[in-house]
């Protein structure tokens, strides 16, 4: 599975390079728009020193860490939104009659470095945040294991919204607001959200996992909400969790597809 | 090498059930060259999409190489060659050498073997020409070839084909003929394709399966299909003769239609 992502990335790469300038502008142009959204979070702390009682470099952490698993995700997964469009235009059949799992054809489709844009941002972000926040050792080991973490149940939430195109071919838009959506939601100390929502993100689709709950270890913060505290180290059971159930409702997608025309 | 029984698909369509196939039965043995016919929206693009495993059959039974195409379709996908003519399986934006390239190594054929069998393909194809052209910039006949060749380079035992002659011209057709029959000869390759040119047929076909209303009408030879209409001569009466008795009288073709059985069944 890995060697076919590589080789059709890699193919789609080499296809990509035939237009330099696109490619170039491409990823400058993600780079700006994701730097507008840190120049929101910079109002809003222009206005108050504080969000939901974080400070502005912790903020900025959630933001980074949660920016750069989107990230990676969508650079390495992201293309699985389009399969709408794949079914509609018939080019979903082609993937089927190859050797290789469509989700990862799906995938690998039209990779592109410009999206890498976003990694640098959300990078820059991440960079500036810890220099100010100065977090000890001993609890800045879980950074990394939230990223690879936050990034699998991204990865997942982008499966789960291919899954539901099968069904929805006609309203891609639908998985959107998961998978953007969860993106925008995780940028911000989920404490400025409603308990419902909180609950719901913890234990229905747990993207509180993507950073928000290992971050208040990090930053050694108690939870405003008062979960239980091994909650902060339970990304990886998320992330296995969500993994499991998108792949089972992938597959499920794929026994109801009905190709186009008869 | 195909084996069908009983082979049924149905649709909702905004809550109506529609049986695009129901209860098809057949076989094609080792080596067969088959052509499959039958009017628009009869199910034979459908039979095709569960025969390389595209589709999930809603009944009966179907083995193509031995295998159950929508639950084992990669290992499917190594035993069988697919090209539809109404799109391509390359890679839009890629030469065809590079296209060719990633199947190879998508399909882990070994390298001195693909090497023979692309410079086989090359000389019967003609592909040398364009063979580091983008496949958008290609024409249709030249993108067909480029299909045929991408269906056929891991060697496959069975070859499906959806229209594979459908909007090309004279030569290029005659071109593409040839190629199947050569193939079909020299490998032993199993041929099933969908076709409306009924030349493809008379040219290429030793069996015929008319598909109409999702059910199997007709299975037998070219000649036996005539035998059905002894008063009309030219192929193409015969079955224009067959595609409307079998549709009530003035409506219009449109789905979902009720079952008519105007067609002789199963005489082969």
């Amino acid at each position: 599975m890995v060697r076919a992502y590589l080789l059709l990335a890699w193919t789609w790469l080499r296809a990509s390079a035939q237009y330099p300038a696109s490619l170039a502008l491409l990823t400058a142009g993600s780079f700006v728009i994701n730097g507008l959204d840190v120049a929101a979070i910079w109002v809003i702390f222009t206005h108050t020193s504080t969000l939901a009682g974080f400070t502005l470099p912790e903020v900025m952490f959630l933001y980074g860490t949660a920016g750069l698993s989107f990230a990676l995700a969508d650079l390495l997964f992201g293309n699985v939104d389009r399969l709408s469009q794949h079914i509609r235009t018939g080019t979903f059949d082609t993937m089927l009659i190859r050797p290789v799992s469509p989700f990862v054809q799906m995938a690998a489709d039209r990779f592109g470095v410009h999206r890498l844009g976003r990694c640098a941002q959300a990078v820059a972000v991440l960079a500036i945040s810890l220099a100010q926040l100065a977090v000890p050792g001993g609890r800045a080991w879980l950074i990394p294991v939230m990223i690879v973490c936050g990034t699998v149940i991204f990865a997942a939430v982008f499966a789960l919204g291919g899954a539901l195109q099968f069904l929805l071919t006609d309203a891609p838009e639908v998985a959107n607001a998961f998978t953007y959506g969860g993106a925008q939601l995780t940028q911000y100390p989920l404490s400025v959200y409603g308990e419902q929502l909180v609950r719901g993100v913890t234990f229905i689709l747990p993207l509180a996992f993507v950073n928000w709950q290992p971050a208040l270890y990090v930053l050694d913060r108690d939870d405003p909400l008062g979960l239980p505290g091994w909650l902060r180290f339970a990304s990886p059971v998320a992330a296995l969790a969500l993994s499991g159930v998108a792949a089972l409702a992938w597959r499920a997608g794929l026994r109801r597809y009905r190709s186009t025309g008869h | 090498m195909i084996e069908a029984e009983g082979l049924g698909r149905t649709f909702k369509v905004r809550r109506a059930v529609v049986h695009a196939v129901r209860d098809l039965s057949f076989t094609v043995g080792a080596g067969e060259f088959v052509g499959c016919l039958g009017p628009n929206g009869a199910g034979k693009s459908t039979t095709i999409k569960m025969l390389t495993g595209i589709l999930a059959p809603s009944s009966g039974r179907i083995r193509v190489a031995g295998l159950d195409p929508s639950r084992r379709r990669k290992a499917l996908a190594r035993r069988i060659g697919v090209v539809f003519g109404q799109r391509t399986t390359l890679w839009w934006d890629l030469p065809l050498r590079d296209s060719f390239e990633l199947i190879r190594l998508l399909y882990k054929v070994d390298r001195a073997r693909f090497a023979e069998r692309l410079d086989e393909m090359c000389d019967v194809l003609d592909l040398g020409a364009f063979l580091r052209t983008p496949v958008r910039q290609l024409s249709l006949g030249q993108r067909m070839r480029g299909d045929l060749a991408a269906a056929l380079l891991h060697d496959p035992d069975v070859l499906v084909l959806d229209e594979p002659t459908i909007g090309l011209d004279v030569v290029s057709k005659a071109g593409v003929r040839e190629f199947l029959l050569r193939t079909n000869a020299t490998r032993g390759t199993t041929v099933l394709l969908t076709t409306h040119d009924l030349g493809d047929i008379e040219k290429l076909c030793r069996r015929v399966l008319l598909i109409d209303h999702g059910r199997l009408a007709f299975d037998g030879s070219v000649a036996g299909l005539r035998a059905l209409v002894p008063d009309e001569t030219s192929i193409e009466d015969v079955v224009a003769r067959l595609y409307v008795s079998s549709t009530p009288a003035g409506s219009p073709r449109t789905r979902p239609r009720p079952p008519a059985d105007g067609l002789p069944s199963g005489t082969a």
